[in-house]
């Protein structure tokens, strides 16, 4: 699929070089720090590319952004704070999961909304449309008759 | 002389589909049989005419000729031939060709095999048809036009994208493409059924082989674009939440839904509007599709293909089809009576969840891709929406769909008993524990969550082994009974099982990879071992080597296990000559396990090179299940009872019920 995107809109130098996105020597040695960096890069855009996070991007600026989470980590910043400096510093466009605020709410709760719309219309799916039609089903008594006919019929 | 043949008949097609527009229409209208039935021999010409158009390229790319603008801007002498041919769809120009082609294909196969139509529809079936050709027609005339001469030629043309010079991406557009376009097909039926206000079970049962086709294409159309970005953009990824991913996946969603829905119609006349409907938006979704692909509005950042006439030009046909369509059904809908009764727990009822989450998934995935765009015209607030948000919101939708994908075809139409199935289902449901307890008690070392991920695709597919021996009456039945009933089960009962058997292997492959992915980086000397999921890996070092149409770097790998050698692997690094464009072959080597993943980096200073290492866990699963689902509508389509044209015969003597 992405092809398409790399057919039409020519971006496949960004692509191409991409594969050694995350460098050895960028590598925290502290394997539970480094294992926090790859985790917040996943969630942070690439500024210069197409919707790609820095932890993919071999772009030079998600680089400084690798850089720069690993410099937050190591100085003992928590992920939130880590997270907080980077938006603080490139603004809300950098998060790849946008932040749930006034802006956002039809976003985060549209398909929520969406199927509890779904569900209410879905709930007079296969009923009779009118009384007229209600009427043809059997009533409980109707039923018993039927049943006992059947099970003598047997 | 063949290029302005070809032009001039891209030229005369468009003249023939605006012939086919009116004329037929009008005879369905007046009830003219004389002017219904040129709607057939149009859209037969249509196609032809298309088909030189296409090869009068293919002609101009095979031969370099490089006087063709298209060409010696896509186009090299040196590539080998079979990148020449699918360098014809491997840009804006052609791939729009290879698109009309594609809808003409379409149109005519319907006048050709579509003979059990009533005159009337099918004239407007083929009329609503070439109305979408003959936008599509203009807009490529006029925007796009792939005839246009350069003169002079240039010595040589400027090459095709070498990333895109791969065996699998050649024959993934026109995949997708008759996906994306086969849909059209259920739209123009969807429409010429509002323009005669009469829709009835036969209606969904001449549609259905039509969506199932363009559905299968668009599956493999998909999986073979997520297969190539998988082993050749190098870092193991293979489904990214793009934009233009996104743009493929929502009229699949959508087209699986109507599959679902158009089975309901067809067997119990009943979710007829609601069918109609999902026909009209599944093509729509298929144009926003080429719309966001092709306008640049959601890819800003590269400029390539930022053309705002074309991106303008096609909205206009989004808006006019799908604003015409909806404004139609707006108009007739309410006059289509309900169809048939069922409870809420039935197959119906069962088929409508289906069609809740898969409708909800599609809209959810295209409010994710969308939002963006509209937040930023609205207050001016730039934001991204990316991976994270989709499998937060996506991935809930999808666990109650898989979760209940295996009670749907066990129950009964019209009123089921849950928990007989249920009963039924308790073999799927003791596998899926199994499997839950076996990955705790070896090892585990993922999210907790994944091994009931995992679990969740073991019941998919034990149900549908479940639901085939329950049909079959394996175990209740003598043997003889139970062959009988096997051979004698039809075929799209068999489509059925192996799809949804398909769905589970690729939730195991992709719960499977991602959630146990593991992953080495390092700078590494011939002579270094890396180990990595069992495999020690020795570099060897890295040699150069010459290319058809490249120069590269390999490098050797000697991978063993427990110290038995097991494969070399050779990942290099690749420089096109034209363009000069760098790229990295990955070193695979595949196992039902998983994929061992090798990926080549730059030479470092004081020796050594960057490498990095995956191991991927079933991920084979992933596509091995989109190709066991493609087989599935395979088969299915190959039922006598689906195709169009083929009148119910019972051929055998003791037929079973098609439930």
């Amino acid at each position: 699929m992405r092809i398409l995107r790399i057919v039409l809109i020519g971006c496949a130098l960004s692509w191409a070089t991409c594969a050694l996105a995350v460098h050895p020597s960028e590598i925290l040695p502290d394997a539970n720090k480094e294992e926090r960096a790859r985790a917040l890069s996943a969630q942070l855009r690439c500024l210069v590319c197409q919707n790609q996070s820095i932890d993919d991007s071999d772009a030079p600026l998600a680089r400084d952004l690798r850089v720069l989470v690993r410099e937050r980590i190591s100085a003992g910043d928590s992920d939130t704070a880590v997270m907080d400096y980077v938006v603080a510093r490139y603004g809300d466009f950098v998060l790849l999961k946008p932040p749930f605020n006034v802006s956002t709410l039809a976003l985060w709760l549209s398909p929520l909304l969406l199927l509890a719309l779904g569900i209410w219309l879905a709930r007079s799916v296969g009923r009779p449309k009118n009384a007229a039609e209600a009427d043809t089903q059997l009533t409980q008594a109707e039923r018993d008759k039927l049943d006992q006919l059947l099970r003598k019929d047997t | 002389m063949i290029i302005e043949f070809g032009h001039f008949a891209l030229i005369l097609a468009l003249l023939v589909a605006a012939f086919q527009t009116v004329v037929p229409a009008w005879g369905a209208r007046v009830r003219d049989a004389r002017l219904m039935a040129v709607a057939e021999p149009a859209a037969v010409s249509q196609f032809f005419l298309l088909l030189i158009a296409f090869f009068a390229l293919m002609h101009a790319y095979v031969t370099s000729d490089f006087s063709v603008a298209n060409v010696a801007i896509n186009s090299h002498s040196t590539k080998p031939l079979i990148y020449k041919m699918s360098g014809v769809w491997g840009n804006h120009e052609g791939s729009m060709l290879l698109w009309v082609l594609i809808l003409a294909l379409f149109g005519a196969a319907v006048a050709v095999f579509g003979n059990n139509l009533p005159s009337t529809l099918k004239a407007n079936v083929l009329a609503v048809q070439a109305s979408i050709a003959w936008a599509f027609l203009l807009f490529i005339l006029l925007t796009s036009d792939p005839f246009v001469r350069m003169i002079p030629a240039p010595a040589d043309g400027q090459g095709l994208n070498p990333i895109l010079q791969d065996p699998a991406l050649s024959f993934h557009p026109p995949f997708l493409y008759t996906g994306y376009v086969g849909f059209s097909i259920a739209f123009s039926f969807a429409i010429a059924a509002l323009i005669e206000g009469r829709i009835d079970a036969a209606w969904a049962r001449w549609v259905r082989p039509w969506t199932l086709a363009a559905w299968m294409f668009l599956t493999i159309g998909i999986a073979m674009g997520s297969w190539w970005a998988y082993y050749e953009l190098g870092w193991g990824g293979w489904w990214f939440w793009d934009p233009v991913e996104n743009a493929s996946f929502m009229p699949w969603l959508a087209g699986t839904a109507l599959l679902h829905s158009a089975l309901v119609m067809e067997k119990r006349e009943a979710l007829k509007v609601w069918t109609i409907l999902l026909a009209i938006l599944t093509f729509s979704l298929s144009l926003m599709g080429a719309f966001i692909v092709r306008s640049g509005v959601l890819t800003s950042v590269h400029s390539f293909a930022v053309d705002p006439e074309r991106g303008v030009f096609i909205l206009a046909i989004m808006v006019l089809f799908t604003g015409g369509g909806l404004a139609l059904f707006a108009l007739r809908a309410k006059d289509m009576r309900i169809g048939g009764l069922f409870a809420p727990i039935s197959r119906e009822g069962s088929l409508v969840l289906n069609n809740l989450l898969l409708v909800t998934a599609t809209a959810t995935v295209l409010i994710g891709t969308l939002y963006p765009l509209i937040l930023e015209g609205v207050t001016g607030d730039k934001i991204s929406v990316g991976p994270p948000f989709f499998n937060m919101t996506f991935g809930p939708l999808m666990l109650p769909l898989l979760l209940a994908l295996p009670f749907g075809p066990l129950l009964a139409w019209k009123r089921g008993d849950l928990l007989a199935v249920g009963q039924r289902l308790m073999f799927a449901a003791v596998a899926a524990l199994f499997v839950v307890v076996v990955i705790y008690a070896v090892d585990h070392r993922g999210p907790w969550m994944a091994p009931f991920g995992i679990a969740l695709g073991v019941f998919v597919m034990a149900g549908a082994i479940t639901e085939w021996a329950s049909r079959i009456k394996l175990g209740s039945a003598s043997r003889e009974e139970v062959v009988r009933r096997a051979v004698n089960l039809p075929r799209s009962s068999y489509g059925t099982l192996l799809a949804h058997f398909g769905v589970g292997l690729m939730v195991v492959g992709i719960v499977g990879t991602s959630a146990y992915q593991s992953e080495r980086i390092l700078v590494m000397k011939p002579g270094d071992t890396v180990s990595i999921a069992g495999y020690d890996l020795v570099f060897k070092g890295a040699a150069p080597n010459r290319g058809p149409n490249y120069r590269e770097d390999i490098a050797r790998f000697d991978v063993t296990r427990g110290g038995a050698p097991v494969t070399t692997l050779e990942p290099s690094k690749r420089l096109y000559d034209a363009p000069p464009q760098p790229t990295t072959e990955a070193g695979i080597y595949a196992s039902w396990a998983g994929d061992l993943y090798v990926v080549m980096g730059d030479e470092q200073q004081g020796d050594g090179y960057a490498v990095r290492a995956y191991f991927n866990p079933l991920v084979r699963f992933i596509w091995l299940g989109t190709l066991i689902m493609f087989f599935g509508g395979g088969i299915s389509l190959s039922d006598r009872r689906l195709r169009i044209g083929a009148p119910m015969k019972s051929r055998r003597a003791h037929p079973i019920a098609a439930e």
